[in-house]
């Protein structure tokens, strides 16, 4: 199929950025986006143009690093990392508008890369259970229930890639920090620090330019994991109950 | 000048490790530790330890050391730790703790290890490993890494490829990512301590060695195109596997082998180069645009069962039209004892057979076509698909995601990739390389698993080598320090930093016609054809010379766009490439010198009557440990081979057999 891309370049964080138009020619339908987008920047290298830079890393969607607002939706039209996106979803002919994450918590680096560091910062916070190495007991002394166990790991599985925050109209890193909540917030194990986790986590967050949360519930749309809204609320609970 | 063997290589002297204590295996590591001197807390914070590596290895190795009052510097080429590509291991992570009563022991996880490795590993290093593995589960458990558990709330097992019992943890199809997010909060929980400092987007260019210890590295960050100078008591590489060279792998497109092999150039011995092995349950290639290649968890063997059609005519045909009599389930019926649960370098070399007598089926690439199907059918009757699904959901989910085919209707495809690379920098039972105050972790060291890593095993070692022996060995290292403080200007310093400059101003100014990509997947194609899951003189020969001239073209014709001083993704990858290169023909070196098969290692010369690797114990038992003498970049001058014998005092050497 043939495709006309216009993609966001900004050669730096203080240049001034535009939608740049491409087209691409003869785009496989079993291609990943980012290939597509490879595809692209051979072609770039070879007419002496700058390639466009992009974040991927695992390209299995499982490592976070990749991003894009394809068409002004996170990670583009389906429930998966834009790496993990294929070509099948688009049709010939299409026009397909690709910009980076757009949050005051998330700098712009470079035409589509950003700075998710923030996130880093709220782990930092209080993102842990804290155990020193080697001081653990043994394994199966602690028993979890199953449904508590598996709620954690739903939870869990949050990649860090920030498409809540992208889709979110405040910029809002809730989800990402319900989530993390909630993981430890099932276990046991995380009881101990609970209170003052979230509140340290949510204070780092304000902290960070993250906006607040309306309940709009973009953020668990975007979301390639599926991470559900109720984590919020689990969130603002666990929060108001360690004030308390 | 040593003799040329070949007109190749070299031979130096034996080498051997001197670390491990003169004890029965099973008191060594307890009498090492003890052996291993201490450092007085108070004076922990005045010594420095650089870790280049933020996956299992290097992740929880931070943390730890963090934890223990050492002043840790820890780097990363993404942008947050938590991205390592040990995020990606689906499967499980391996421990003897005999849950579920069914024989397994520390015992047998050693034997497990040495006998999944074709006798090439050391003995001392594999039975540390099963000794930790059961602290490695307890340690994620109270981190709260998320495992499968049953409904009694106990955690549950599974078994993983060549082996009979069930040890492997596993958080659904997502372990590695678990595990990881368990050493990442603990490392930024150091972080918030003070201990860790943390640089992410920064690429490691260059060890700094004084007078003849390791003391620094030389970083590029790649924001901002600056080049670093950091200093330090003592340097870990942890930086992962090198099975990109082959370009496509399962590995993560970052994945490098630039910071292993600029140790390498300064002096650390690379041992094992060839041993590569190739994952039995990819998803075949789909295209000649293709990126990297998937990997489906073998746990996926467990329950589904790989055929091709008996006949040829059979290979374009619906799979579900081919009646049960005209299947041939090839594992099955070769080696009824494991069936499809043989190990991974059995698996993979059997699906290259089947493909090789066109009985392979999928799109054609190039003249054959290259798949076999992976069958759920029996099981979703036997099982149910709700069953199968809360097993498997994930997978499935992503095999259709890729290939835009419905797995719990249609046989998955699947084909061999690359996937791990047992090779690496040759270590003591210390960890340490063959430069003092460098040591090599996780992927990067060649340590445990000899000539071929049994699937669940890597996770554990990485996470062995991070939290548990690291720490106590780095500490009787650092013992001996602070050491002398290094001047920013030292002669070493500014040498390495120049030749990291040098090199990069070098790649810009070629300005030629061929992208690095272009270069990367020749370079690719040639190792995967010559150096892959087969390999004769012939080949290997041809191999070398091809690595040479296209070697040679690249420094000449290569086209990195851009600039210095800025982010470059281009620049990035040419000078990973151009490390490639040079790896590539110490693999082929090393490939030819070892004129047997062993585990992932296939000299076609060198077969039993069934078609499987046949080892030369007399000849071969040994590491491969290989020395740098010199050359510029983009050239180098024939390696020095140097021996470690390998000695069997508790393992009986046999022929592996999975019949
Ligand atoms: C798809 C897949 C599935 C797997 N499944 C399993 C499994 O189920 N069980 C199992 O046991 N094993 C599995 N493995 C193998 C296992 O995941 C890896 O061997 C292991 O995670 C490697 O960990 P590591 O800490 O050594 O390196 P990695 O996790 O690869 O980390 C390397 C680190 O080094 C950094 N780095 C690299 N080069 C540089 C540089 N030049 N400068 C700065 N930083 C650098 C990277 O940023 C990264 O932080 C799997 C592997 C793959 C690819
Ligand atoms: S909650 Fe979902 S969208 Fe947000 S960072 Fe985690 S995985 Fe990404
Ligand atoms: S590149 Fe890793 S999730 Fe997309």
């Amino acid at each position: 199929m043939n495709l006309t891309l216009k993609i966001w370049r900004q050669s730096g964080p203080d240049a001034q950025g535009e939608l740049v138009t491409y087209p691409v020619n003869d785009v496989s339908e079993d291609m990943s986006f980012l290939e597509m987008l490879d595809v692209l920047n051979e072609d770039l290298t070879a007419k002496d143009e700058e390639p466009v830079a992009f974040d991927s890393d695992c390209r299995e969607g499982i490592c976070g690093m990749c991003s894009l607002m394809i068409n002004g939706e996170a990670h583009g039209p389906e429930v998966t990392t834009t790496c993990q996106l294929h070509m099948r979803s688009f049709s010939d002919g299409e026009t397909i508008t690709i910009e980076p994450w757009r949050a005051q918590a998330f700098p712009l680096v470079k035409d589509l890369i950003v700075d998710r560091s923030a996130f880093d910062r709220i782990i930092q916070a209080g993102g842990y259970i804290s155990v020193k190495t080697g001081a653990a007991v043994e394994a199966n002394n602690l028993q979890v229930q199953k449904h508590k166990a598996d709620r954690a790991f739903d939870t869990a599985t949050c990649i860090g890639c920030g498409a809540c925050v992208a889709a979110c109209p405040n910029a809002s890193g809730m989800l990402f920090l319900g989530a993390k909540i909630t993981h430890l917030g099932e276990l046991p194990q995380g009881q101990a620090e609970r209170d003052s986790r979230v509140v340290k986590m949510i204070n780092q967050h304000d902290a960070e330019d993250f906006g607040g949360c309306q309940n709009l519930g973009e953020c668990s749309a975007a979301c390639p994991k599926e991470i559900p809204l109720n984590v919020i609320s689990q969130l603002n609970r666990d929060f108001i109950k360690a004030k308390s | 000048m040593p003799e040329l063997i070949d007109n190749l290589y070299s031979l130096g002297d034996q080498i051997e490790d001197t670390r491990a204590p003169d004890v029965p295996i099973a008191e060594m590591w307890t009498k090492a530790k003890f052996d291993n001197k201490l450092v007085n807390p108070t004076n922990r914070r005045k010594l420095s330890v650089i870790i280049v590596g933020t996956g299992l290895a290097g992740g929880a190795a931070a943390a730890t050391l963090g934890e223990a009052g050492y002043h840790v510097k820890s780097f990363c080429y993404q942008d947050s730790p938590r991205r390592a590509h040990s995020v990606a291991a689906q499967g499980g992570i391996n421990a003897a703790k005999n849950y579920n009563d069914d024989g397994d022991s520390i015992y047998r996880l050693f034997y497990d290890t040495v006998k999944g490795g074709d006798y090439r590993s050391r003995e001392s290093n594999s039975y540390r490993l099963a000794e930790v593995s059961a602290n490695i589960i307890d340690q994620c458990v109270a981190q709260g890494v998320p495992f499968a558990r049953d409904y009694g709330g106990l955690l549950d097992n599974r078994s993983f490829g060549g082996v009979q019992v069930a040890r492997t943890f596993y958080a659904r199809g997502q372990t590695g990512q678990q595990l990881l997010i368990g050493a990442y909060q603990a490392m930024e929980r150091q972080v918030a301590e003070g201990t860790v400092e943390q640089f992410t987007r920064h690429e490691m260019l260059e060890v700094i060695i004084v007078d003849g210890k390791a003391r620094g590295i030389i970083a590029r960050d790649m924001v901002t195109g600056e080049i670093e100078t950091h200093l330090a008591d003592v340097v870990v590489l942890a930086s992962g596997g090198y099975g990109n060279v082959f370009y496509l792998s399962t590995n993560a497109m970052g994945c490098n082998v630039t910071a292993t092999w600029r140790a390498h150039r300064k002096g650390a011995y690379f041992a094992n180069p060839c041993y590569t092995q190739i994952h039995p349950t990819c998803i075949p290639v789909a295209g000649d645009y293709q990126s990297k290649l998937t990997l489906m968890s073998e746990s996926l063997r467990n329950d589904g069962r790989i055929w091709v059609p008996k006949s040829r005519d059979d290979v374009e045909k619906d799979p579900r039209d081919i009646p049960e009599e005209d299947r041939d389930y090839y594992l099955e019926r070769k080696y009824p004892a494991f069936g499809n649960l043989v190990p991974r370098d059995i698996g993979s070399r059997q699906a290259k057979v089947v493909c090789d007598e066109g009985r392979g089926v999928g799109p054609k690439v190039g003249d054959f076509r290259r798949g076999v199907y992976l069958d759920f059918a029996s099981a979703i009757e036997r099982m149910g698909e709700e069953a199968v699904k809360a097993k498997y959901g994930n997978l499935f989910d992503m095999y259709q995601q890729i290939t835009g085919e419905n797995p719990y209707e249609v046989p998955m495809r699947i084909y061999p990739a690359v996937h791990y690379t047992m090779g690496g920098l040759w270590v003591d039972y210390n960890l340490e390389t063959t430069v003092p105050g460098l040591f090599a972790a996780g992927e990067a060291n060649f340590s445990d698993h000899g000539a071929n890593r049994l699937g669940a095993s890597s996770l554990m070692q990485c996470l062995s080598d991070g939290y548990f022996v690291l720490p106590n060995t780095i500490r009787d290292y650092l013992a001996s320090g602070p050491f002398e403080p290094v001047a920013e200007d030292a002669p070493e310093v500014l040498e390495a930093r120049k030749t990291v400059e040098d090199r990069i101003e070098k790649l810009l100014s070629i300005n030629g016609d061929r992208t690095v990509d272009s270069f990367h997947k020749e370079l690719g194609n040639i190792v995967w054809e010559y150096c892959g899951m087969e390999r004769n003189d012939a080949g290997l020969r041809k191999g070398i010379d091809l690595v040479r001239s296209l070697r040679e073209e690249f420094w000449r014709n290569v086209k990195v766009p851009g600039s210095a001083t800025t982010l470059n993704q281009s620049l990035e990858k040419a000078g990973r490439v151009a490390d490639f290169f040079e790896l590539a023909e110490l693999m082929f070196i090393d490939a030819l010198h070892r004129t047997e098969s062993c585990g992932c290692h296939f000299r076609s010369e060198s077969q039993t009557e069934d078609g499987e690797a046949l080892r030369d114990d007399d000849k071969f038992a040994y590491v491969a440990a290989w020395e740098f003498t010199g050359g510029d970049e983009g050239t180098f001058e024939p390696p020095v081979l140097h021996k470690e014998d390998l000695v069997y005092n508790f393992i009986q050497l046999k022929q592996r057999s999975y019949k």
